[in-house]
């Protein structure tokens, strides 16, 4: 068995072409400290939003009913671990694995907010969500989606995934984890089995966008990016 | 051992001479210039059979696609080599870029064989990879193995390769006598003619076209291949190739049409 390689003019032809497409590149940071830029955007945005939210009444929640607080401990993990994961599936040597990573940290998010909804058979006299209210939910999410979606996909830009759909659909989950986590600022009632479902479905919705739009990050040639 | 399907009659000597001997090692290896010259052991599968048999070149199979992966991943020389003509490409060196893709070409055939891709189909996979490196490099890090890098490409592409043809090969059927004694209903004989004369004709406008024009056309229409593949090759950028294409056509129809008047 000879290793020998005959020679092929077309391959020698695409090295040619592609040697005279080459440009400087910077190698790009780990995946870890691009998913901290990330995130840090996410805080800052969380910082700002603070300014306009109603601190007190929210203190006062968290300190009422401690599954609250674990539900948003839960979804704050869940966006960190996604990001992380998402930055290192888009590498192509990377391992599908790292699709598990947001993993038990989304296990915690959905367990300790299924059981925010049990508190309205536990103490009836809990305020719960009227409709309009759970609608707001839902655009609040979509909304601080927008732009977290954005700089995550002009992001992840920078690298070349080989397992494109998983990444996005890793990196909506971020997005809406991040999303759903600032969305506790503004939500001055418990989670009714209606409501938790509005957010799943906003969870849902921010993820198969960013699953269909993503995929395409890498779809086209970009072969002049560093000439 | 009663024979061999394939293989070389040394290999399959010390397969033989391993086999009488202890039973503990079961290695066929041949040393060449490249590493990967590692002799897969599934190509001395004896056609005799038995139980025995089949669980030596088990073993052997398994064995030789761990020393393989292993040598990949080992920070050798070459990989070492590599990694810096990697590093010098990411910085813009076009000659270490070149010598480094070359370097590639007989490790991405080695290891899209080992995954399955027939050798008919090996060099689709062998331009994939090397389009993949290209719009990859910067997610290389040099502090590592580019030799694991690459493999691991190379293994996804071949993959990748290998559902396209299963997916094909679920969807078509070759029968050419089937294809042959199909009877088309629309066949016209004097159409033969007629296409015939017109395919001249444009062969004919398309070798007057100016050298630029020509060729925007072989690549993006005859070879259909996209704008960046074709500016990959030609080394034109994505607009000249456009506004040679579009003259090209508009030079085509007008002298194509022109015979019609006529």
């Amino acid at each position: 068995m000879s290793n020998a390689t005959p020679p092929n003019a077309a391959h020698d032809q695409l090295i040619e072409g592609l040697a005279s497409d080459l440009g400087p590149v910077q190698p790009l940071p780990s995946p870890v400290r691009r998913a901290a830029i990330w995130l840090g955007f996410v805080i800052v945005a969380g910082l700002l939003l603070s300014l306009i939210a109603d601190l007190p009444a929210f203190m006062q929640r968290f300190m009422a009913s401690p599954d609250m607080w674990m539900a948003m401990l839960g979804s704050a993990l869940t966006a960190l671990l996604a990001a992380i994961a998402a930055f290192q599936l888009s590498l192509p040597d990377s391992s599908r694995a790292w699709a598990w990573l947001p993993m038990p940290a989304l296990l915690l998010w959905i367990t300790a907010s299924g059981l925010g909804c049990l508190r309205d058979y536990v103490l009836p006299g809990t305020h719960m969500a009227p409709m309009n209210e759970t609608m707001e939910c839902l655009a609040i999410i979509v909304a601080l989606s927008i732009p977290f979606s954005l700089l995550m996909f002009a992001m992840l830009r920078e690298a070349f995934s080989l397992l494109p759909g998983l990444t996005v659909t890793i990196a909506g989950l971020a997005v809406a984890a991040a999303s759903a986590t600032l969305l506790n600022l503004f939500h001055p009632f418990d989670a009714a089995v209606v409501d938790l479902l509005v957010h799943a479905l906003a969870v849902a919705l921010v993820v198969v966008v960013c699953r269909a739009y993503g995929a395409r990050l890498w779809a086209s040639p970009n072969f002049s990016k560093a000439a | 051992m009663n024979g061999w399907l394939a293989g070389d009659v040394t290999a399959a000597r010390a397969v033989t001479n391993n086999l009488k001997g202890t039973n503990s090692g079961f290695q066929v290896q041949m040393r060449s210039k490249n590493m990967l010259a590692t002799i897969d052991a599934t190509a001395f599968i004896p056609y005799s059979g038995g139980a025995v048999e089949s669980m030596l070149a088990s073993h052997a199979r398994t064995r030789s696609r761990r020393r393989m992966a292993t040598a990949e991943q080992k920070p050798t020389a070459d990989d070492a080599r590599r990694s810096a003509l990697m590093a010098a490409a990411q910085a813009g060196d076009k000659t270490a870029y070149q010598t480094l893709l070359r370097d590639c070409v007989p490790l991405i055939r080695a290891i899209a064989r080992r995954q399955g891709v027939s050798a008919d189909q090996v060099d689709d996979v062998v331009q994939e990879v090397l389009l993949t490196i290209h719009r990859a490099r910067q997610t290389y890090d040099p502090r590592r193995s580019f030799t694991a890098w690459l493999r691991v490409i190379a293994e996804r592409r071949a993959i990748d390769l290998l559902r396209q043809s299963g997916r094909r090969g679920a969807r078509e059927l070759h029968a050419p006598i089937a294809f042959e004694n199909y009877p088309d209903e629309t066949a016209d004989p004097a159409g033969g003619l007629q296409h015939a004369d017109n395919t001249g004709r444009v062969s004919h406008a398309l070798a007057s076209l100016p050298p630029r024009q020509r060729e925007a056309v072989q690549y993006l229409v005859l070879n259909e291949q996209s704008l960046a593949e074709a500016s990959a090759l030609t080394k034109r950028s994505k607009g000249s190739l456009k506004v040679n294409l579009h003259r090209a056509l508009k030079a085509l129809r007008g002298s194509v049409e022109g015979e019609d008047k006529i």
